[in-house]
């Protein structure tokens, strides 16, 4: 069992907990993740890591709730323990000192941004942000994003905080105001950062970006988080879970997330499917 | 007087028609009175060759005389001694190819039914007699196993048995590795195996669940900071092997092991009872023709798939499932469709709606000694499918190789032994099991980590 030691309402629907793993908290590095069952009974899901601790040997997730086993998280509280908490899993992303980096964050992606963006300023690296969501309520994390960024801009749909419009529209503005990144790390749905990858591909900026196929063991032996990158079969589990954008067959990775679609309707975790 | 009898005592089974609709097990074991039938067929002879195809050498006569006189809990007792998982072993273990291979009374007519008896007395004393193990006096000398399967479980037991902090670390979230996400429970009901589990951690193994070794922590850590003396890794040969033909990643295609692990571990068939789901079609395809292609194949019937196909690319006699698996999966209408192999998974809109397949003819022996399939030019044609299954074959998952330094892989990335000992490259650390042998089966695996086991207490008794 772990212990949940703190938990947070970041918005309606997004929540935050610390949760006390020692062999995840020694160990993690940004751009890992984890593997959680709520109970007993809970089907395994998979959640990066946005922060952690190492002293106090805890490790941080935020989650959107948006199923059945997200639902039921929400329903524990600090005190509370979950049943497995497995990590840490997957590849540290792939973060070396540039000159400049552009961040972009879509919604819950922001948290599994924030770390690789830290990690990023200690390295020395000058940090620009752009973060997005459907209104000023979806995005979070501003104020730690605030503190480790030079800039910090913002895109909503409805235009209830920075512009009007999606994160791509900022960064389409950006390059044409001529400012100049080595690195593009764009994290949230899988339509966000292929629309991301279409622009930077252009302008011949790397993309790095991190995906959330369907998993089950999240240690290689099933296969079923298998994503297409450079015309190559890669297990996202093992491999990844972050990739170089632009070679990542984004619409097959989206037909793959929707697998489950039907049985998922108002039952599992759709963490990464657009609405 | 022996009963003299040819064949042995019938065991009862679910009807063929009514099983394919549920996942209860198909085999419904002995009454003591079929039990103690059947034991009188065995000679008791001396010269013993059953306990030489016995990979953990169970004092099989001895055991069978116990029952034939109707002493189950000695009978369990004696088995014990070499074998703590014998309801799992009597059960899954190939017997024809072991101890029942063996036995002189297969010459002329059956064997003794070796594997029955043995899932007998374990299944009546776990029932009727079980007794709380006692926990063997501490040697203070501390070993950690690496996986929760049955090379580590053996390994565990008999060190622990003799005094040595056993932790045991597993990945996933439960213990017993492809006993509980692998092998369906109609064939190997998961109650029993966490009974059976339950006989080794009662020996006093420590079990640390969700811990990844090489992930969540290092070989190197285990020495220099956990203060373990010795390292048994039995990690398994869990990641599965795709044909690399076009249509692969298409929705509606699934390893076998992603297909089993969702409805054994995670126990999609009660969905959504369960919150794990599966996909399943009308028709479903299952790549392979080993064991794991009749479990995933069995399986998708059970799940209400209505055509269930195997597709092998050589004949029946090549298939290298157990006979009695085959013969299972006939009775159960799934249909054998061999000497054909894919080429590439056609779909639409992004899902698998048909299999294209070339037909194959036997030429030469190969290496192996089996004819090698060769394709026929120009016979491909398309087989109507919605969800394929590929059992092609599993090899050792490459984390543990690829964060411990000085651990020697073969090409087939298997772990390097030495096969006395099972001592790998690297001093102090052993290794058994399909992590060492590639997929092969639960008694090799047990009979490997027994090995170690005496390897290791040899070696820290010095």
């Amino acid at each position: 069992m772990y212990k949940i030691v703190a938990k947070r309402k970041l918005n309606d629907l997004v929540e935050l907990m610390e949760i006390h793993a020692p062999y995840v908290a020694r160990k993690c590095e940004p751009g890992q993740f984890i593997i959680l069952r709520v109970d007993e009974e809970g089907e395994r899901i998979p959640l990066t890591i946005a922060d952690y601790d190492r002293k106090k040997e805890t490790v941080t997730i935020i989650y959107q709730v948006v199923g059945y086993s997200t639902k039921k998280l929400s329903l524990k509280n600090e005190g509370d323990s979950v049943e497995d908490f497995v990590g840490p899993l997957g590849q540290e992303a792939p973060l070396h000192k540039v000159k400049r980096v552009l961040g972009i964050g879509g919604g819950v992606g922001i948290a599994p941004l924030y770390p690789q963006l830290k990690k990023m300023k200690e390295l020395g690296v000058q940090v620009d942000t752009i973060l997005g969501g459907r209104s000023d309520e979806f995005i979070i994390l501003e104020d730690e994003m605030e503190n480790i960024s030079d800039n910090v801009y913002y895109a909503t749909n409805d235009g209830s905080k920075g512009i009007k419009g999606f994160v791509t529209d900022k960064l389409n503005e950006l390059i044409e105001n001529g400012e100049k990144y080595d690195l593009v790390i764009a994290i949230g749905p899988l339509i966000m950062m292929k629309a991301v990858c279409e622009i930077t591909k252009k302008h011949d900026i790397k993309t790095n970006v991190s995906l959330n196929p369907i998993m089950i063991d999240g240690t290689g032996m099933c296969g079923g988080c298998r994503v297409t990158v450079g015309g190559e079969t890669k297990f996202a589990c093992v491999d990844g879970p972050d990739f170089d954008g632009h070679q990542v067959d984004f619409d097959e990775a989206m037909r793959r997330q929707g697998m489950y679609k039907e049985e998922e309707k108002d039952h599992v975790c759709r963490l990464g499917l657009e609405d | 007087m022996p009963n003299m009898s040819k064949e042995k005592v019938k065991m009862k089974e679910q009807d063929p028609l009514l099983r394919i609709k549920n996942f209860d097990e198909v085999t419904c074991g002995y009454t003591l009175e079929e039990a103690m039938e059947e034991a009188g067929r065995c000679l008791q002879c001396k010269t013993r060759p059953c306990v030489g195809g016995c990979p953990v050498s169970v004092p099989i006569p001895e055991f069978i005389k116990e029952v034939s006189e109707g002493n189950i809990e000695e009978a369990y007792n004696i088995i014990a001694t070499e074998n703590r998982l014998p309801a799992i072993c009597g059960r899954v273990c190939p017997q024809e190819s072991q101890c029942e291979g063996k036995c002189v009374r297969g010459r002329k007519g059956e064997p003794v039914a070796i594997g029955r008896l043995e899932r007998f007395v374990a299944d009546y004393y776990m029932e009727n007699i079980k007794k709380d193990v006692e926990k063997p006096e501490s040697n203070n000398k501390k070993v950690a196993v690496v996986g929760g399967g049955p090379a580590s479980l053996t390994c565990a037991a008999d060190l622990a048995k003799k005094g040595y902090e056993v932790t045991m670390y597993e990945a996933l979230h439960q213990l017993g590795g492809v006993l509980m996400y692998g092998i369906p429970e109609f064939r190997l009901p998961k109650g029993l195996v966490q009974t059976e589990l339950k006989s080794v951690t009662d020996l006093g193994v420590k079990v640390e669940k969700n811990v990844i070794v090489g992930k969540s922590i290092t070989i190197d850590e285990l020495f220099e900071e956990e203060g373990f003396q010795a390292v048994f890794v039995g990690s398994g040969a869990g990641l599965p092997r795709f044909m690399n033909i076009e249509g692969e990643n298409l929705n509606g295609v699934y390893s076998a092991n992603e297909f089993l692990t969702r409805v054994n571990l995670m126990k999609a068939y009660d969905f959504p009872n369960s919150p794990t789901p599966v996909r399943i079609g009308e028709k479903v395809a299952v790549i392979g023709g080993g064991n794991v292609a009749m479990d995933a194949a069995r399986t998708a019937k059970r799940l209400g798939a209505k055509e269930v196909k195997i597709v092998y690319r050589r004949s029946k006699e090549e298939l290298p499932a157990r006979v009695e698996e085959v013969h299972h999966a006939e009775e159960e209408q799934i249909i054998f469709d061999l000497l054909k192999n894919p080429v590439e998974i056609i779909g639409e809109d992004g899902h698998v709606t048909g299999m294209k397949c070339i037909k194959m003819e036997l030429g030469e022996p190969d290496e192996s000694g089996r004819r090698r399939p060769q394709p026929i030019e120009g016979s491909e044609e398309i087989m109507d499918v919605d969800i394929v299954v590929v059992a092609i074959g599993q090899t050792p998952n490459p984390l543990l190789r690829d964060t411990t330094d000085g651990l020697d892989v073969n090409k087939r990335g298997c772990i390097v032994v030495n096969e006395d000992t099972m001592e790998t490259t690297l001093e102090n650390v052993y290794a058994g099991g399909d992590a060492v042998t590639g997929a092969a089966t639960v008694i090799l695996a047990m009979g490997a980590g027994k090995k170690a086991a005496k390897a290791i207490d040899e070696k820290l008794s010095k």
